[in-house]
C-alpha cells in the first residue's frame, strides 16, 4: 500500500510453518508490484498463529502463577473453570501470596517478601521459565506486582514475567486467565518474531514489522514478544476496518462472506462496535473484547438442499435451505464444480454464471428454478442478518468483503448503497496494514472528590502517555470513553476507561 | 429429595440470572464458587421447607456490597461461615438449614456455597422470588421477622454483628460497615425457625430456577428456540404463569449513573418499526413503559435477554447497540399482597404509578 492506495495484494493458504506462508505471500507481492524491497517502510502482520496455538494446545510453555490476593480469592484458585487438557499443559506451578488492594487503594494485606521468595525458588527448582503474576485491583495500583516481578528477575534471571496490570482490565479471574495465557505464549512469540525477522531479512526488507491486535492497533516486535496474547481475536477487527478503509465509509455495516460462515458487524468512525460478551480462548474466559459480530452459517462452501429435506430454521424463502454445514476447506475437492459430490452455494453461483471457477459443465444439469431460488435464499439470509445488526432504521452503506463476496447479487433492504471494493478478498490484510497505534488506561475515580471532567482528563492523559510510549506520533484522537458507575460505594465512584489512537494519516507511507 | 451436584450448578445459575430481573450481580463467579465448594465438600441436599422441624433454625446468607467490586476482590470463601457462627452464638442455637434471601444472580448461589461448606441442607425457596436491592425488601421482613442479629464478615475474617431496632437501621449501619470492609462482604441475618419460614418463604424457587436454566440450555443444545421454551414453561408454574414477550429490539439509548449507591438509569430499546420501550432501573429493572404507559411494573419481573442466545443481561452490563428481547413475568402472589406492595411495590421505589398485575395490562 502507498498512502490510501493498494498497490498489490495476494492471498496464500495458511501453511503449517506460518513463517513460510507469510514469506511466500510477501515475495509474491514484491514480484507483482515491482517495488524494491528496500522501499518498504513497514510490514503489518495479522495472524491467528497464537490463537491456534492456544486452541490446539501446541507449542505452549509451562507457567508458574503467583497470585497476590490472600486471604481474598482462596475459594477460586488459579486455573479455575479451565478445560482440563489446557490446564494440564500450562499449569507448571501455583502459589498464593498475601496482598492485593481494595477498591480505595488500601492493601488487603501486606506483601510477604519471604513467602514470595520461597515460591519463586520452588518454581526455579521445577524448571519454570515463564511466570504470570496477578494481584487484586492491580489495574489501580501495580506496586505489589512490580515488587514481585523484581524478585522473579532476581531469582530466575532468564525468566519471562507477565504482569496482569499490563494485560487486562478490572475483573480478576478473566485478567488472571489472560495473563497466564500470555505467559504460556512467551517462548513461542520469541521464536515466531525471530523467524519473521530472519525471513524478512532474507527478502531484503529492513523495515520494522508489526502484528495487529484485537482492538485494531498494532504491536511492535518488542511488544509482540511481551504481549502475544493481545494478537488473539484480531481477525474480525482487521476485516471490518479493512472494508471501511477500502470504501472510505466510516459508518457502515460490513458483511464478510467466508467459506463456512458470514460475519456481519457494524463499524462506527472506522472501528467496529465492541461486543458486550467477553472472549473465550480455547475454552478459557478472558476479558478481551471482540467486535460485536453476528455470525450466520452461510458461506461459499455451505451445502445447499431442498428445504423439505432439512430441519426447520435454515430457510427464509421456504424452497431451498443453505447450511449450516459446509464443506469448508475441502471446497476444491467436494464441490460439484470441482468433481465432488456435495452441492454448495459456490456450485449455484457457477450454474448461474456469476462465478467462473471449476467445471461449469458439472452443474449444467441443475434445475434453473432451483438455482434461482437458492441464490435468492442466500440474498434473504444476508439481508436478514444486516437488518439484525443495524442500529437505526436509517439506511446505511453495506460493504461486502471476503472470498464469497462475489457470489452476492441484488439489493438489501435498509442499505443506502452496496459496496464491493476491489481487493475485497484481502480486506483482512488491509485492516492490519492500516492499524493505528493507540493506548488505553482505566482507573476507578471518585467524581465527588475530583470532579467528572478532571477525572476523565487525567485518565485520558495517561492513555495518551501509553500511546506515546507505544510509538504514536502526531495528534491522538479519543476513540472511546467508558464510564461505569460502581454501586454501593460512596462519593459517586466510577470506573473510567479511555482509549486513544493516533490519526490515520500519521501512518507510514508504504507498507505491505 | 433433590441433590445439587457440580453438573447442576450452571443451570441453576442461568435460571437465577433470569429471575434476578437485571440485578443480583453476575452469577458467573457464584457459579464457580459453588462448583469448587461441591468439589471440595460434596453435593448439597435441597429440601422442602415442610421438611424442616418447626423449632429448627434456618439462616439466610448473602453478599452485601458492590457486585462490581466482588468480580475483582474475590472472596476468601470462609466469610459466610464466620458470619453464620456469629449468628449461632448470638442466639445460642446451631443452624439446621440455609436459605437464599433472593433467587436472583449471585445471592442465589452463595447460600449453596455455605450449605456445602457446613454440610447443611438448602431450603428450596427464598425471600423474594426474584432480586431486590435492599435488606428490607424480603418476605421475611414483610411477615415481621426481625433482621437481627445481622452478622457481616470480610475476607480477612473480621466479623461485625449488629443488633438494631429496625431493618432500616440495619441497612444504614450495615452499609457503612461494608464500605469499611472494602465494599464487598458477606452477611447472615433474618435467623428464623422452621415454623416462621413455612409462613414467609417464597417456596420452590431454587427448583424453578434450576428448571428454567435446564430448559434454556437444552433449547440451545438442540438448536431450538430458547424463548419459546421459556414462554411455554413459565405458564405451567404457580408463580410465573403470567408472562409475555414485551418487546424485541436494540438498545438505542442508555443513561446510567449512581445515586445513593445504586446503579440507576433508563434504557431505551427500539425496534425496526421505530416503536420504543423504555425501562427504568435501580439495580433491578423496575418499570417498562411504552408511550409513557407502564406495560410491566415492580414487583412483577422484567427481564432483558440477548435476542440470539436468551442469556439474561444485568443492568450493569447493558450496552448500547445490544440486540435484546424484553420479557415481563408475574411476581409470586406473596409479593403482590397489600402488605408486600408497601415494601416492594412501585411506591417503595418512588414511582407514583399504582401496581398493576402484568396479566391485566395486556
Amino acid at each position: 500500500m502507498s498512502g490510501r492506495q493498494v498497490l498489490a495484494a495476494t492471498k496464500a493458504p495458511t501453511s503449517r510453518d506460518v513463517v513460510a506462508g507469510v514469506v511466500a505471500a510477501v515475495r509474491a507481492i514484491l514480484n507483482e508490484s515491482g517495488i524494491a524491497a528496500d522501499r518498504i517502510t513497514g510490514v503489518m502482520i495479522g495472524t491467528t498463529h497464537f490463537t491456534n496455538a492456544l486452541v490446539q494446545g501446541l507449542s505452549l510453555e509451562r507457567v508458574g502463577v503467583l497470585r497476590i490476593a490472600e486471604p481474598a480469592g482462596c475459594c477460586l484458585p488459579p486455573f479455575v473453570g479451565w478445560p482440563n487438557a489446557l490446564r494440564g499443559i500450562i499449569r507448571g506451578g501455583v502459589a498464593g501470596l498475601r496482598g492485593g488492594y481494595n477498591v480505595d487503594g488500601r492493601p488487603i494485606a501486606a506483601f510477604d517478601d519471604d513467602a514470595a521468595h520461597a515460591a519463586i525458588a520452588g518454581f526455579a527448582a521445577d524448571g519454570i521459565r515463564s511466570v504470570a503474576i496477578s494481584c487484586i485491583f492491580s489495574p489501580l495500583r501495580d506496586d505489589m506486582e512490580r515488587r514481585c516481578a523484581a524478585l522473579v528477575e532476581q531469582i530466575i534471571p532468564d525468566a519471562s514475567v507477565s504482569l496482569s496490570s499490563e494485560i487486562g482490565r478490572i475483573g480478576f479471574l478473566e485478567r488472571e486467565n489472560a495473563t497466564i495465557l500470555n505467559a504460556a505464549l512467551r517462548a513461542l512469540s520469541v521464536s515466531v518474531t525471530q523467524a519473521f525477522r530472519e525471513a524478512l531479512r532474507e527478502l531484503g526488507i529492513a523495515a520494522p514489522f508489526y502484528v495487529s491486535q484485537n482492538d485494531g492497533t498494532p504491536l511492535d516486535i518488542g511488544q509482540v514478544e511481551r504481549f502475544p496474547v493481545f494478537t488473539v481475536a484480531s481477525g474480525p477487527t482487521n476485516s471490518m476496518r479493512g472494508a471501511s478503509f477500502l470504501t472510505g465509509r466510516e459508518d457502515a455495516i460490513v458483511v464478510d462472506i467466508g467459506g463456512t460462515t458470514s460475519d456481519v458487524g457494524a463499524i462506527k468512525a472506522g472501528f467496529p462496535r465492541e461486543s458486550a460478551v467477553s472472549v473465550d480462548i480455547g475454552g478459557v474466559k478472558t476479558n478481551f473484547r471482540m467486535p460485536d459480530v453476528l455470525a450466520i452459517g452461510v458461506g461459499g462452501g455451505s451445502r445447499v438442499r431442498r428445504a423439505s429435506d432439512t430441519p426447520a430454521g435454515c430457510s427464509i424463502g421456504g424452497t431451498v435451505s443453505i447450511g449450516p454445514d459446509s464443506v469448508g476447506f475441502e471446497l476444491s475437492t467436494r464441490a460439484l464444480v470441482f468433481g465432488g459430490e456435495d452441492m454448495t452455494l459456490t456450485d449455484l453461483a457457477v450454474a448461474d454464471g456469476r462465478l467462473d471457477v471449476g467445471d461449469a459443465g458439472r452443474v449444467a444439469h441443475l434445475d434453473r428454478s432451483f438455482v434461482v431460488a437458492g441464490l435468492e435464499e442466500f440474498r434473504l439470509r444476508i439481508e436478514d442478518a444486516v437488518e439484525r445488526v443495524k442500529t437505526s432504521p436509517d439506511p446505511v452503506p453495506v460493504i461486502l468483503v471476503g472470498g464469497g463476496g462475489v457470489i452476492f447479487r441484488g439489493g438489501i433492504k435498509g442499505a443506502s448503497e452496496i459496496l464491493m471494493p476491489a481487493n475485497a478478498a484481502v480486506a483482512n490484510a488491509i485492516g492490519a496494514a492500516i492499524a493505528q497505534i493507540g493506548g488505553e488506561y482505566e482507573k476507578v475515580c471518585s467524581y465527588d472528590a475530583e470532579g467528572r471532567d478532571a477525572a476523565i482528563a487525567a485518565v485520558r492523559s495517561e492513555a495518551c502517555k501509553r500511546a506515546r510510549d507505544a510509538g504514536a506520533g502526531g495528534d491522538l484522537d479519543v476513540l472511546e470513553i467508558e464510564e461505569v458507575p460502581l454501586s454501593y460505594l460512596p462519593g459517586r465512584t466510577v470506573r473510567v476507561r479511555v482509549k486513544v489512537v493516533s490519526r490515520r494519516d500519521d501512518r507510514v507511507a508504504e507498507a505491505v | 429429595m433433590k441433590r445439587i451436584d457440580i453438573a447442576d450448578v450452571a443451570d441453576i445459575a442461568t435460571g437465577a440470572a433470569l429471575l434476578g430481573a437485571g440485578g443480583g450481580g453476575d452469577p458467573y463467579i457464584g457459579r464457580l464458587m459453588v462448583e469448587e465448594a461441591i468439589r471440595a465438600f460434596g453435593p448439597v441436599e435441597l429440601i422442602d421447607v415442610d421438611a424442616v422441624p418447626d423449632d429448627a433454625l434456618i439462616v439466610p446468607t448473602a453478599m452485601m456490597g458492590a457486585p462490581s467490586v466482588m468480580v475483582e476482590k474475590l472472596p476468601n470463601g470462609a466469610e459466610a461461615e464466620i458470619a453464620l457462627e456469629a449468628v449461632e452464638t448470638a442466639i445460642g442455637k446451631r443452624a439446621h438449614a440455609i436459605i437464599a434471601p433472593e433467587i436472583g444472580g449471585l445471592n442465589a448461589m452463595l447460600p449453596i456455597v455455605l450449605a456445602a461448606r457446613r454440610g447443611l441442607p438448602l431450603v428450596d425457596g427464598d425471600g423474594m422470588g426474584r432480586a431486590f436491592p435492599e435488606l428490607p425488601m424480603v418476605t421475611f421482613n414483610i411477615f415481621g421477622q426481625s433482621i437481627s442479629p445481622l452478622a457481616i464478615s470480610d475476607e480477612l475474617g473480621n466479623c461485625v454483628a449488629v443488633r438494631t431496632v429496625d431493618v432500616e437501621s440495619a441497612e444504614r449501619l450495615g452499609r457503612q460497615i461494608v464500605v469499611a470492609m472494602g465494599a464487598a462482604a458477606q452477611i447472615c441475618c433474618y435467623p428464623m425457625t422452621g415454623a416462621e419460614a413455612k409462613r414467609s418463604a417464597v417456596r420452590g424457587t431454587v427448583g424453578l430456577a434450576w428448571e428454567i436454566g435446564r430448559l434454556l440450555r437444552v433449547a440451545r443444545e438442540q438448536m431450538g428456540d430458547p424463548f419459546e421454551a421459556l414462554l411455554t414453561y413459565l405458564p405451567t408454574t404457580d408463580y410465573y404463569k403470567h408472562c409475555r414477550s414485551l418487546f424485541d429490539g436494540r438498545i438505542v439509548d442508555l443513561r446510567r449513573e449512581i445515586a445513593q449507591g445504586f446503579t440507576v438509569g433508563t434504557v431505551e430499546i427500539e425496534n425496526t418499526a421505530q416503536a420504543r420501550i423504555s425501562i427504568q432501573f435501580r439495580n433491578e429493572y423496575l418499570v417498562a413503559r411504552q408511550d409513557g404507559k407502564p406495560v410491566a411494573i415492580v414487583p412483577d419481573l422484567i427481564a432483558i435477554l440477548d435476542s440470539e442466545t436468551a442469556t439474561p443481561i444485568t443492568a450493569e452490563t447493558l450496552k448500547y447497540g445490544q440486540r435484546v428481547r424484553v420479557i415481563g413475568i408475574s411476581a409470586p402472589p406473596i409479593l403482590r399482597s397489600e402488605a408486600a406492595l408497601r415494601v416492594v411495590g412501585p411506591q417503595a421505589f418512588g414511582f407514583t404509578d399504582p401496581f398493576q398485575p402484568i396479566e391485566e395490562m395486556a
